[in-house]
């Protein structure tokens, strides 16, 4: 053990940093299970392979994995939020609130994103200023802009949005090509980016390892937090718009249960609950895992109370494989 | 005289690879107090750990009334009678004192815990050490005196034999520490046999009969306390000739570069002013709970004084949180290396970039070459045994491990720098490579501030020494003037 070994010169390996080895494995397995998804499908029915078949399939999960782009930086950053089903509902009823007053489309728009980073911000403050667990703040917050939205319109419908407003969640930009798929790839570029090659994203990874050594260097936890939250809470009204407008309509119960088919496609992807660890590749390769199968098995007439039991058993199998792939993966080398 | 009661010969423990016992051995005797004496990373407590049945020892030899036993679980330690009173109650607060006495045997009634039979025993227990205490009470309605006493009664309730006090008068006021000898007492009276560990010279001098030392894990010396002196103990616990381990070179000291004026924070330290010159290694010294890694928490902006300044090369400078001291050229080795200094499933690269990302980016983006150099520069110069700087912290060394997160706070290239415990849990070799490297570091012209419990430690490296003692600074040495004994005596209220 001894560390006086002196001018012994530092034998250095030439390979690449630790985690990219662990993610791409973990990455790799999620992408054969993809492929192999995509062939069965392509073998249970002639139409999967059209270029519209195939568009249609992405409406299932495009929502749903824009919100898991940021939910996978919270979890990174070793915090939760379940309240982001709740807080497109919230956000479905102001923006119906605001058609119905007359006003535009862009005003519509905005007022969807204002009340997530609304959202956003109060499960923020909870968490890094009242220290409230995260699961406990969310878990209140989720009943409460629920109840909210049930409040204010009660079992009544909103449907008075100009005919534009279908644009973003019915539209396509080429072919078909829609404009949620490409929002989707354009933001998943963006936080692969942020996360993987910038300062924030580093910071972000450590906050999650050890949050504790994160501030001891100099690094601000608390805003870092609350920010995620706040940008959380905006893309969970982006896709409040995106929803509202597919449907056409706002009823009090829209996305319910979405935080945990969100949560579901981040550990999926390989993000560690605990924090610290994950890709946004793994985020993408799942979502498309996860509407691929679900796509594949509504191919099959299959009712949606099995799908439900697929999503799950997909996730326990999964994550109780990553735990075995995680345990091989600390005894590398030497 | 009679036979031990329990014995311990050439008992060994090592943890991922860090040897915390070479040479276990003491004897206990019925009806005797046996001192345990030794510095922080003695292997005081990993003996008692080996004894509670917390960990297994390696190898050695352990006997009860002569017979080789083999511990190994808290269950057989309590088989043979053993029981710990620990430095910090381990007690539950949410249930009762009772439930806490009888925590492992509730007297039970026909597969019912028996509520009256245990109420009973305790009150029973109870009346001979402090009838104050009420069986029914919630444990957290009690001071931390009467805390032990529910351990020492907990103790009592399973006919302990040998009875071990881990450092219970820490926390005591003066009266109750009386109190407790008196039971002490009592319990030697009855026969048991007690270890009882503590730092406190007058203490083991009023109450023990026997005396084992430690040091490096060894046992290096037992008799009877009549015939020893303070001082003969105390050259037992440091030992060793002080220069081997302690390469202290001669640095030219430079002007005052930093001063701590006046800081007091509620009720963890109060006026506490200090300077620091450039080329000085200062030392601060105390018993655990004196306040000193309070202070060095406040000057590095994690806590907030409430009054006081603090001023770097002249220049008043305002600390509200860790970002601003780094910026303004201090930094901090905390006393916790895998909790607080680094990240232990990162890589050495990231680990020693994670201050100093600003410096290791364009724009925003992160410059892994860079970052990969600096890491490689930092593994060279401080001789960081690693097969690459991507091995991820947790699997290097103790030593190692503190020589990346020393790298990763000279990296910001500061001006002062503050160490807490910066030796604490390596091995002798590791720490003179990092006492080597304290020599470099303030060859360059930095400050350095180590806090430390250890006596050698601060002895061989400082050139002044402060002496904190219940929050305050009690007394300043200079190398040449500083003895073992004068700062014993600052630091305990001797």
């Amino acid at each position: 053990m001894s560390t006086l070994s002196s001018s012994v010169p530092t034998r250095r390996t030439t390979s690449k940093p630790f985690t990219w080895r662990r993610l791409l494995r973990w990455e790799t397995l999620l992408g054969l299970v993809v492929i192999a998804d995509f062939l069965l499908n392509t073998k249970l029915s002639p139409y999967f392979l059209s270029p519209w078949t195939l568009s249609d399939a992405s409406f299932n999960f495009t929502e749903r994995a824009i919100m898991a782009l940021p939910m996978a930086l919270l979890i990174i950053a070793g915090e939760i939020d379940i309240s982001v089903g709740s807080t497109m509902a919230m956000a479905s009823v102001l923006m119906g609130l605001v058609a119905k007053a007359g006003f535009g489309t862009p005003m519509v728009c905005v007022t969807g994103i204002v009340v997530g980073v609304f959202a956003g911000g109060i499960n923020g403050v909870l968490v890094t200023v009242f220290r409230v667990p995260s699961i406990v703040a969310t878990i209140g917050t989720l009943s409460l802009f629920r109840g909210i939205a049930y409040a204010v319109i009660g079992d009544g419908v909103l449907k008075s949005y100009k005919p534009d407003f279908a644009y973003f969640g019915q539209g396509y930009v080429w072919g078909p090509v829609s404009f949620e798929l490409v929002l989707f790839a354009a933001l998943a570029i963006v936080f692969a980016i942020v996360l993987h090659t910038t300062v924030i994203g580093r910071r972000i990874f450590a906050i999650g390892a050890n949050p504790v050594a994160a501030r001891l260097s100099g690094i601000r936890v608390d805003a870092y937090k609350f920010w995620i939250f706040v940008l959380l809470g905006a893309v969970s009204g982006l896709a409040s718009v995106l929803l509202t407008s597919r449907l056409g309509s706002t009823r009090p119960s829209i996305a319910t249960g979405w935080e945990l088919e969100v949560i579901t496609m981040v550990i999926l992807g390989g993000i560690s609950i605990d924090g610290g660890q994950g890709s946004i590749l793994g985020v993408v390769l799942s979502a498309l895992l996860i509407g691929l199968v679900t796509f594949g098995l509504s191919l099959l007439n299959v009712p949606g109370i099995v799908l439900a039991i697929v999503t799950g058993g997909l996730l326990i199998g999964v994550v109780a494989l990553s735990s075995i792939v995680g345990y091989s993966g600390r005894r590398r080398r030497h | 005289m009679s036979e031990p009661i329990l014995s311990l010969a050439g008992v060994t423990k090592s943890f991922a690879g860090v040897r915390a016992l070479v040479k276990g051995e003491i004897d206990l005797y019925p009806g005797e107090v046996t001192a345990l004496i030794g510095e922080n990373g003695a292997g005081k407590s990993t003996l008692v750990k080996i004894l509670t049945g917390v960990h297994h020892a390696d190898g050695g030899d352990i006997r009860f009334n002569g017979e080789p036993v083999h511990i190994g679980s808290a269950d057989n330690a309590g088989r043979l009678g053993i029981s710990a009173i620990h430095q910090e109650a381990v007690v539950f607060d949410d249930l009762s004192v009772a439930e806490n006495i009888f925590v492992t045997d509730r007297p039970r009634k026909r597969g019912m815990v028996d509520w009256a039979t245990m109420r009973e025993r305790a009150r029973v227990i109870l009346a001979e050490l402090d009838p104050r205490i009420d069986p029914r009470m919630p444990m957290r309605q009690l001071s931390v005196a009467q805390k032990h006493l529910v351990q020492i009664a907990r103790a009592l309730s399973n006919e302990a034999r040998i009875v071990i006090m881990d450092e219970p008068t820490a926390a005591l006021s003066h009266r109750e520490v009386e109190e407790l000898f008196t039971i002490v007492r009592r319990l030697k009276a009855e026969g048991r046999a007690i270890l009882f560990i503590s730092h406190k010279f007058e203490e083991i001098f009023d109450v023990a009969d026997r005396f084992a030392v430690f040091r490096d894990g060894a046992a290096v010396g037992q008799g009877l306390i009549r015939d020893v002196s303070r001082d003969q103990l105390i050259a037992m616990m440091v030992g060793r000739s002080v220069d081997q381990i302690f390469p202290k070179t001669t640095v030219p000291i430079g002007e005052e570069l930093f001063r701590v004026e006046g800081l007091s924070r509620g009720e963890e330290f109060a006026d506490v002013s200090f300077g620091l010159k450039r080329g000085e290694i200062l030392g601060v010294y105390g018993l655990v709970g004196a306040g000193r890694s309070e202070v060095m928490q406040a000057i590095f902006g994690l806590t907030r004084a409430d009054h006081g300044e603090i001023n770097l090369e002249g220049r008043r400078l305002t600390i509200k949180a860790p970002e601003d001291a780094i910026g303004a050229g201090i930094a901090y080795v905390p006393e916790d290396r895998q909790i607080q200094g680094g990240i232990l499933r990162f890589p050495i690269t990231s680990n020693i970039a994670l201050p100093s990302l600003s410096h290791l980016s364009h724009k925003g983006f992160m410059r892994r070459s860079d970052e990969r150099a600096l890491a490689e520069d930092y593994v060279t110069q401080l001789q960081i045994k690693t097969s690459g700087v991507s091995q991820r912290l947790e699997e290097l060394s103790g030593g190692n491990q503190q020589k990346v997160v020393i790298a990763k706070w000279l990296a910001t290239n500061p001006r002062v720098l503050i160490m807490d415990e910066p030796t604490k849990g390596i091995d002798v070799g590791a720490k003179t490579a990092v006492y080597r490297l304290m020599g470099e570091m303030v060859a360059q012209g930095l400050g350095i501030i180590m806090v430390s419990s250890e006596l050698p430690e601060v002895m061989g490296m400082a050139d002044r020494i402060l002496v904190m003692r219940r929050g305050r600074l009690r007394a300043t040495f200079t190398r040449a003037e500083a003895t073992p004994e004068s700062i014993v005596k600052a630091a305990t209220d001797a």
